[in-house]
């Protein structure tokens, strides 16, 4: 079952894209496929301040992986912790989970003719480190946890926000 | 598969990011922040592309001699031997024929200048300067005006500051690992953070407040809030009494700049003026009003940072948690480091060729004005100049007309370009010495100063890839071929470093477990009742002072209001992106280049529409007096002041061999015609370049 998540705090984000070249320093990619991906969204303005936000697409590790479904070779792989990778070995470079994938998230390596994917990094998670994009990320923006962990400080940051407004 | 850490510094930009190479079977794995320094391992996108930088083949890998015209890009290799023979004859003869200040030298500034600025010495002329014309020379001199101090002659304390005002500090696009960080903290704390600038920025996206202003009008806007300080009485009384001389020039020259006066000038409401110098002052002396980073404006970029160091000074933030604070170094700890500059001679010739010194004395020689080199080429005024060490400076790429820059580095014997880079001036060089990059490399041994002062060392992380050489064997190797050798005394770095720390305790070693030597762990502070160490003759800030009226340079100048822009004519403005910096080390990075590949061009809604233009279109843009258009893309925003165009610096790359950016984009410099100049503050007036745009 899948136990992780990566939380990113828009408010700490800056958009410079750290994530994504720690990402490729960690997969070994050059141009071209982006495992993560840092989209600019904006500016519009909020209280007189025109406000932007970078919003950080990696792999969602669906439960129910569309990309898995639609992979013909068995490539496309699911460990128990819920990380859903690509076995290069398998791949035959049909593209299958790239038209299946809802989000655009597999991405094409055509250096190697295979695709290619976040797999949160698995090889540094069972080294009982963090993915390459949360540790490198420039101001801590990104958090690796549980995903109810950020559901509670969601909720929390939530609860901040309004109560500022009460009148006590 | 064998994975060792090896903890350095950064070497992607100026900032020199404190870095944990992750080194797995010889080759460079990962780049990240040093944790047992910074508490984390993040890092910048550019100091985690320094791994992309280290892999690409696009750079000069052997030295090289120039085998057909300058810049024609004819190269002949060379054995290190032979360009070392060719570079030391040729410097041996200027010497003799012109004298040694015939031959001048720059570099990027900073802490790693100690081979070969001792080298220059030695050599003996007078003639170094840096890149500062184009970056901090005007903060630098303002400083220094009013209090003795550089600009890092004070650092800023992020973390207890109370009250952030910024005047186009770009914290989180021109970023700096540790600085954008701390910003960020500082908001997420409700810390008041207010923007001002001439557009939108992810800095201004962030801030608490932003205001977007008219172009040059900045210096109307501080003006106003020494008035509204001064008016209000909202000063530290105290401080001023033991800190602060001048203070009845200051407050006579700030009773006419009120605030509704700055509304007119610069757009920015009198209400918010008056705001934020209240909001200042309820919070000083935690207050960080940033005095400026790249500062190479307007012509009279000096007074603006003057009025900004006096607002800090009215306010008494100086050596105040939350405001700027006395950096302190080794010797506030009784340790004593040895400078290889320190015992090299000081050249017997004083007179340089910028007239810093002799025709000009307000100025500092510790940064010169790379400027006026042209002009002392062509004219040999004051004296013929012969030759020119570059060493990791690009003034072709990173001055203003960079033909007119060009056509007087024609007239030299001898160009050398130290760099690990294919630079512009590399390109058009007679030699190119590789240097071994700053992953390959260990140097000297630089303090870290602070409220707790640390050393630090950039190490060696794995073996070069071409045969390259590291900087202090380069200078030791030119140096024993003209005989003064005697004054770098080592054979190895490791001997280098140890006679640096000679004395202390410490050896090369110690650096090895973390990069860095703790020097205490308390916090140091000077006593603000007497212990503040301004390096004025009083010892105080001065905001009128003698050394500045006996040069005929006013303490105070009145605003000038800028022109008026209409029809097709723009106010230049430029900046950085944190994918890419001034370094020569992002433009053609594969991984940087990718996010980035050209600048595009920015200007108003409404101006926009005037010119029948909209986003996407190639537009010219022609700089004054010169019909030499570049062709750029347009991007139609409603967020900049309708004076101003905005691109990236760094752009329209000149070399042919690297192959990602070569002629991508505009070359902001490029337009920046005419302004080769000295202004009061010694900076290069960048902002006040206009332009022509049109349809392409």
């Amino acid at each position: 079952m899948s136990e992780h998540y990566i939380d990113q705090d828009l408010k700490r984000c800056i958009g410079c894209h750290a994530c994504e070249i720690h990402c490729k320093n960690e997969h070994d990619l050059g141009p071209g496929p982006q495992h993560c991906l840092i989209v600019k969204v904006g500016p519009k303005v909020r209280d007189g301040v025109p406000r932007a936000q970078f919003l950080f697409l990696p792999c969602f590790h669906c439960e129910q992986a569309w990309c898995m479904a639609a992979c013909p070779t068995g490539a496309m792989k699911k460990r128990e912790d819920g990380i859903v990778w690509v076995d290069r070995d398998l791949c035959v470079g049909c593209k299958a989970c790239i038209t299946a994938c809802p989000w655009g998230v597999p991405q094409w390596d055509e250096e190697n003719g295979k695709a290619t994917k976040c797999d949160y990094c698995k090889d540094r998670i069972d080294r009982g480190l963090e993915p390459a994009c949360v540790t490198g990320c420039t101001t801590k923006a990104l958090r690796w946890v549980k995903p109810n962990e950020a559901s509670k400080r969601k909720r929390e940051q939530f609860a901040k926000e309004i109560a500022e407004n009460f009148n006590y | 598969m064998a994975t060792r850490f090896v903890h350095s510094i950064c070497g992607m930009c100026t900032f020199r990011c404190p870095i944990t190479v992750e080194v797995r079977d010889g080759r460079v794995k990962h780049i990240w922040g040093n944790p047992h320094v910074t508490g984390g391992y993040n890092l910048c996108p550019r100091g985690a592309a320094g791994r992309a930088f280290e892999y690409d083949d696009e750079r000069p890998q052997t030295p090289l001699l120039r085998d057909g015209a300058r810049g024609s890009g004819r190269w002949k290799k060379a054995a290190w031997d032979e360009a070392l023979d060719f570079v030391a004859d040729k410097l041996a003869a200027i010497k003799e024929k012109h004298g040694a200040k015939a031959l001048v030298m720059s570099d990027r500034g900073g802490p790693h200048r100690e081979f070969h600025r001792t080298f220059f010495q030695a050599y003996g002329s007078p003639n170094y300067f840096n890149h500062h014309a184009t970056c901090s020379n005007s903060v630098h001199n303002a400083h220094m005006s009013m209090t003795g101090l550089a600009r890092n002659g004070v650092a800023y304390d992020y973390k207890r500051c109370k009250y952030l005002l910024s005047f186009g500090r770009n914290f989180l696009e021109a970023v700096g690992t540790g600085e954008a960080k701390n910003i960020i903290d500082l908001i997420e704390r409700g810390t008041t953070f207010t923007h001002i600038d001439v557009r939108w920025t992810y800095t201004g996206s962030k801030a608490t407040n932003l205001y977007v202003v008219k172009p040059g009008s900045d210096y109307a806007i501080a003006s106003a809030m020494l008035h509204v300080l001064i008016k209000e009485n909202l000063v530290n009384r105290e401080f001023i009494a033991d800190w602060v001389n001048g203070f009845d020039d200051l407050a006579a020259f700030a009773r006419d700049y009120t605030p509704e006066f700055a509304e007119q000038a610069s757009g920015m409401p009198a209400d918010a003026i008056r705001r934020v110098a209240r909001d200042m002052a309820e919070a000083a002396p935690s207050v960080l009003l940033y005095p400026g980073y790249m500062t190479a404006w307007g012509s009279n970029d000096y007074y603006l940072r003057r009025a900004l160091y006096a607002i800090n000074a009215l306010l008494g933030t100086y050596e105040a948690p939350g405001g700027m604070v006395f950096p302190k170094g080794p010797g506030d700890v009784g340790v004593k480091i040895r400078q290889l500059t320190g015992q090299a001679p000081k050249p017997e010739e004083s007179e340089r060729f910028d007239g810093i010194g002799t025709t000009c004395h307000h100025l500092g020689k510790g940064w010169g004005m790379a400027q006026l080199l042209p002009k002392a080429i062509l004219e040999e005024d004051p004296y013929p100049i012969r030759g020119y060490i570059a060493q990791r400076h690009d003034p072709l790429a990173s001055l203003p007309d960079p033909a007119a820059f060009k056509q007087a580095l024609e007239k030299l014997d001898i160009l050398v370009s130290v760099d690990v880079n294919w630079s512009e001036t590399a390109w058009n060089a007679d030699v190119i010495l590789p240097e071994c990059t700053y992953l390959e490399r260990t140097d000297n041994v630089i303090v870290r100063k602070g409220l707790k002062p640390r050393l630090a060392l950039r190490q060696q992380a794995v073996e070069p890839r071409f045969d390259s050489r590291p900087r202090w064997w380069i200078y030791k190797q030119l140096a024993k071929r003209l005989g003064i050798d005697e004054f770098l005394p080592y054979e190895t770095i490791e001997e280098e470093i140890d006679w640096q720390l000679e004395g202390t305790g410490y050896t090369h070693k110690d650096f090895e477990e973390t990069g860095e030597i703790k020097l205490t762990d308390e916090e140091i502070w000077y006593d603000r009742k007497d212990g503040l160490k301004f390096k004025k003759r009083s010892g105080k800030i001065e905001l009128q002072c003698d050394e500045l009226t006996d040069c005929g340079v006013p303490c105070w100048a009145p605003y000038e209001a800028p022109p008026e822009f209409n029809g097709d004519k723009f106010r230049l403005i430029t900046g950085k992106k944190a994918v890419h910096t001034q370094g020569r080390t992002t433009a053609n990075n594969p991984l940087l280049h990718e996010i980035t590949p050209e600048n595009t061009i920015y200007i108003h809604t409404s101006r926009a529409k005037n010119l029948g233009l909209k986003t996407g279109d190639k537009i010219t843009l022609t700089p004054e007096e010169e019909d030499k258009p570049q062709t750029g893309t347009l991007e139609v925003t409603d967020f900049i002041h309708p004076d101003a165009v905005f691109m990236l610096h760094g752009f329209g790359d000149t070399v042919p061999v690297r192959s990602r950016s070569f002629g991508k984009g505009v070359k902001n410099m490029q337009l920046s015609t005419g302004k080769l100049r000295q202004t009061v503050g010694g900076n290069c007036p960048l902002t006040d370049t206009f332009v022509q745009i049109a349809k392409a």
